[in-house]
């Protein structure tokens, strides 16, 4: 039931994905702008500029470069980074757990905070305590994370210099993991000396990209919460004498969640693309930095290899999120 | 009920205010730069590299202190307040004025209109803005305009969703019945009848998207892509700051809080406009 | 009399810096009695008995006045003690398919009170649920526990609710309309329920209803309210023999009587709609 589910909606996003390919693939093809010319040393003779040409397939018409592309992209092979000249699916593989810890951390922090000021809004409605959230939730929304990234760095990196503002690990401890989810790794093996270092390192980018997404989530959820609060079973449970907070977290909370899940959903995506700053900002080594400094210096293959990996990223939250509704809402169970 | 009301007008004044204070302060920047920068914002100073802030005001100080080229941060600050406002003016109201025009056809006119405006704010507003906007302007090339050209292409969906929503409610109400039996021309019933009921709404939209815009255009030179690097823009301060932030704290927190008062200067006139403007907060 | 369950003394409501929906409201209820609270709505039948409840909606305040439950004063206690003396109160709620939360199973729902007020355990909750069930005649009681509300029909929702207002043998139960929103079919069934364990628990009743009907059926005493005062208070059988008030006589008129049907219904005036 739930394993058909899934698969189905795997098989419905193929279509998607090939659409994004042709898509980039034509657009990054069409605009102005030579990668290779940047590489050409001054003084080389027209032979070795036509070999490096035909190195990256560059010399071919551009629905042969996507047929040769795309039989190499079905067999994993996305190409060779032209500035780094490593192969671009090693490149992203070994960047990504890095950004796929940094968005988790900081979706965490981002329900664990707007999950709190809503409870806590909703607990004192009407009262100081709602005015409170309100003007905190307000403020965390009006300043953007980019602008929460850089306060961070001034305040907790120069000021008070307590957290790292660069990088993800602290580069003079040797590691000795074996994947690039030294988070998790490091974690599961008993590391915690590195897992606090990565967290140290963490801390500040994921709370930053965290802030205004936990603002969002605060005012739906707590619009929400306030409608269930009315429902007759929250009065019901608050006559069978169960306090305001039992009758937030244990009754009311569960149904005012799926408007907040569907609209966590979207902003997750969005999280996912705040990276890209994020990442520049603090020199974060994940996909995101490898994204800005592949557009800035127009390295295609790579370009095209990012893309797609955003994009599946976006299905696949969009994936957990379909199946976290029915988890959440008994009626869709069957159906 | 009275003394909720005093309240509210009271709050309501002060954000207004103080919002446009803050504002005020950045167009008085931008409009005498020249008289009110203590140096020439391009002016190198290689004796004065990386100065701190220097509060004697003597004639050669630097109140803010300088960057790694020896340049006044406060006069850079000031003469980067021109970009910015160029940017909130003209993308905002490009923005503006691309969103409403297609938010108005699509509530109005409806049918096929509809639909296909409609599906492209969808599929637009599915992609994450920053990531859109890095994407675009790598594509038209960079510069000034291409940033302005970026955020009216990535930010006209915000304008033409509020805006169909609003005129798909004012087209149900019956004054608009009555102007059409009355035989008024829908063009002439849009903007008589619809648009003086829209601008409120719009007006509000777009204190919120100039606040926007000014954010994208220093994301943009942070990022590079915007104007070039010589030139004083608080996005490409910024990004020098970021490098000497262990030497030189001043040069990113000086450009980053200007940012953030622009930003909330903005946030804080949209919100008290919005509380002024509605009539069911009123 | 200090026999009585509930008494209610010259008790005021009023929205904060707003209008007053309740004006020095007394009333008595004796052990067993089912006494109605008619009106139309916004008459503040329901606010009264939200009150006793001690589920006033944030901005509303009692003002003056006091609320006596088994002797004990209800209003200016703490929200603590007010949980701790409202373990024998109980609400019939109006809405049988928004009173119960569609994510829980009934049984978590039906026996969550009975652990929290008896100190029941999981077992013994659960055999006092089946039990509960079983006098308002579910069949198949194991089956519905384990449903979701969504599974149910409205009159089947209505009982479990019935069931659980009463499984902590409360000795007041506050029924807020619950017969509105079901079929008139389901309504005559749901009544007679009440009715029956009511009196078989010797459970007080303060019965919200804007049906004259109704009342007529199930009430011993009644209270007809008009914006937010008394207008008549008095056994049943005297106010449907003598409405004394000019409202009570227009309500009357615009309630259908089955037992004159040739009679047309008059809309109640303006002045009181």
């Amino acid at each position: 039931m739930l394993a058909r589910r899934i698969l189905l909606r795997l098989l419905q996003s193929i279509p998607t994905l090939a659409g994004v390919a042709v898509l980039t693939f034509v657009l990054v093809r069409v605009v102005p702008g030579d990668p290779v010319a940047m590489m050409i040393p001054p003084g080389a003779d027209d032979a070795a500029v036509a070999r490096l040409y035909a190195m990256y397939g560059l010399d071919k018409t551009i629905s042969q470069q996507f047929l040769i592309w795309a039989g190499q992209a079905l067999g994993g092979n996305f190409g060779i980074s032209i500035t780094t000249r490593q192969a671009v699916t090693g490149l992203i593989f070994s960047r990504l757990p890095a950004t796929l810890e940094l968005v988790t951390v900081a979706a965490f922090v981002a329900v664990a905070l707007g999950v709190a000021m809503a409870v806590i809004g909703t607990r004192f409605a009407g009262r100081a305590g709602e005015v409170v959230v309100d003007g905190i939730t307000g403020f965390f929304l009006a300043v953007p994370d980019f602008l929460w990234g850089l306060a961070f760095i001034v305040v907790f990196g120069v000021l008070l210099p307590l957290l790292p503002i660069s990088g993800r690990a602290d580069p003079t401890q040797a590691s000795g993991l074996s994947t690039e989810f030294t988070l998790i790794e490091s974690f599961v093996r008993f590391r915690w000396g590195i897992t606090t270092d990565v967290l140290a390192h963490m801390a500040m980018p994921a709370v930053a990209l965290a802030l205004p997404l936990a603002a969002m989530i605060a005012r739906v959820l707590k619009s929400s919460l306030a409608e269930q609060m009315g429902q007759d079973y929250a009065l019901l449970s608050r006559v069978k004498g169960f306090s305001r907070w039992h009758v937030i977290l244990a009754e009311a909370l569960r149904n005012a969640a799926i408007p907040t899940v569907s609209l966590t959903g979207v902003q997750v995506t969005f999280l996912v693309g705040g990276t890209v700053l994020i990442e520049k900002i603090f020199s974060y080594p994940g996909i995101g930095s490898l994204a800005i400094d592949a557009v800035i210096n127009r390295d295609l293959p790579l370009i095209q290899g990012l893309i797609l990996t955003f994009a599946v990223i976006f299905i696949l939250i969009n994936l957990a999120l379909d199946l976290s509704y029915a988890a959440l809402d008994p009626r869709l169970r069957h159906g | 009920m009275a003394e909720r009301g005093t309240l509210r007008h009271a709050a309501k004044n002060w954000r207004v205010l103080m919002g446009g204070a803050l504002l005020l302060a950045l167009v008085i920047a931008a409009v005498f730069a020249k008289s009110l920068a203590p140096y020439d914002p391009l002016d190198q100073d290689l004796s004065a590299q990386l100065a701190p802030p220097d509060w004697h005001f003597a004639a050669d100080a630097h109140p803010l202190g300088t960057d790694s080229l020896g340049r006044d941060v406060l006069s850079r600050l000031i003469y980067g307040s021109r970009v910015a406002l160029t940017v909130a003016l003209v993308a905002g109201i490009l923005t503006a004025l691309v969103g409403t025009a297609l938010g108005l056809a699509a509530g109005f006119f409806g049918g096929w209109a509809d639909t296909v405006i409609s599906r492209a704010v969808d599929i637009w507003s599915s992609f994450p803005p920053v990531l859109l906007s890095i994407i675009l302007v790598a594509l038209i090339g960079t510069g000034l305009w291409s940033v302005v050209a970026a955020i009216v292409l990535i930010d006209w969906t915000r304008f033409c969703r509020v805006v169909r929503a609003e005129t798909l409610k004012q087209r149900r109400l019956d004054y608009v019945d009555a102007a059409i039996v009355a035989g008024l021309t829908p063009g002439r019933i849009l903007w008589r009848e619809i648009v003086p009921n829209i601008l409120p709404l719009a007006l509000v939209l777009l204190t919120l998207e100039m606040g926007i815009a000014v954010v994208i255009e220093a994301i943009l030179s942070f990022v590079g892509l915007s104007i070039s690097s010589d030139a004083p823009s608080w996005g490409g301060m910024i990004a020098e700051g970021r490098e000497v932030v262990h030497e030189a704290p001043w040069v990113l927190t000086g450009a980053m809080l200007v940012l953030l008062a622009t930003v909330l200067g903005f946030n804080i006139l949209g919100d008290g406009l919005k509380a002024e403007l509605d009539p069911v907060l009123r | 009399m200090s026999d009585d369950v509930l008494a209610i003394e010259n008790l005021s409501a009023a929205i904060r810096n707003g209008p007053t929906l309740l004006h020095e409201i007394s009333l008595r209820l004796a052990a067993g009695e089912v006494h109605g609270l008619v009106g139309t709505s916004g008459a503040g039948k329901s606010m009264i008995g939200r009150c006793v409840l001690g589920i006033l909606p944030a901005p509303v305040r009692v003002t003056a006045g006091g609320i006596r439950f088994l002797g004990k004063q209800l209003v200016g206690l703490s929200e603590r003690d007010r949980r701790a003396a409202g373990a024998s109160l109980a609400l019939i709620p109006q809405d049988p398919l928004s009173a119960l939360n569609p994510s829980r199973r009934i049984v978590s729902q039906m026996t969550d009170v009975m652990r929290l007020r008896l100190h029941l355990s999981h077992a013994e909750a659960y055999a006092r649920a089946l039990a509960m069930l079983d006098e308002v005649h579910i069949r198949g009681p194991q089956d519905v526990l384990r449903r979701y509300p969504h599974e149910l029909s409205g009159g089947m929702r209505q009982r479990v609710l019935i069931a659980t207002a009463f499984a902590c043998e409360p000795r007041l139960i506050v029924a807020d309309e619950p017969t509105t929103a079901l079929d008139v079919t389901v309504q005559k069934q749901i009544l007679r329920l009440i009715r029956e364990l009511q009196r078989k628990h010797g459970t007080s009743v303060l019965f919200v209803t804007h049906d004259l009907g109704v009342v007529a059926k199930i009430c011993n005493s009644v209270t007809v309210l008009n914006a937010g005062r008394i207008v008549e208070q008095a056994p049943v059988a005297d106010i449907f023999l003598r409405p004394q008030d000019a409202y009570t006589q227009a309500l009357f008129a615009a309630t259908p009587r089955y037992d004159r049907p040739g009679d047309t219904l008059r809309p109640l005036p303006a002045d009181f709609a």
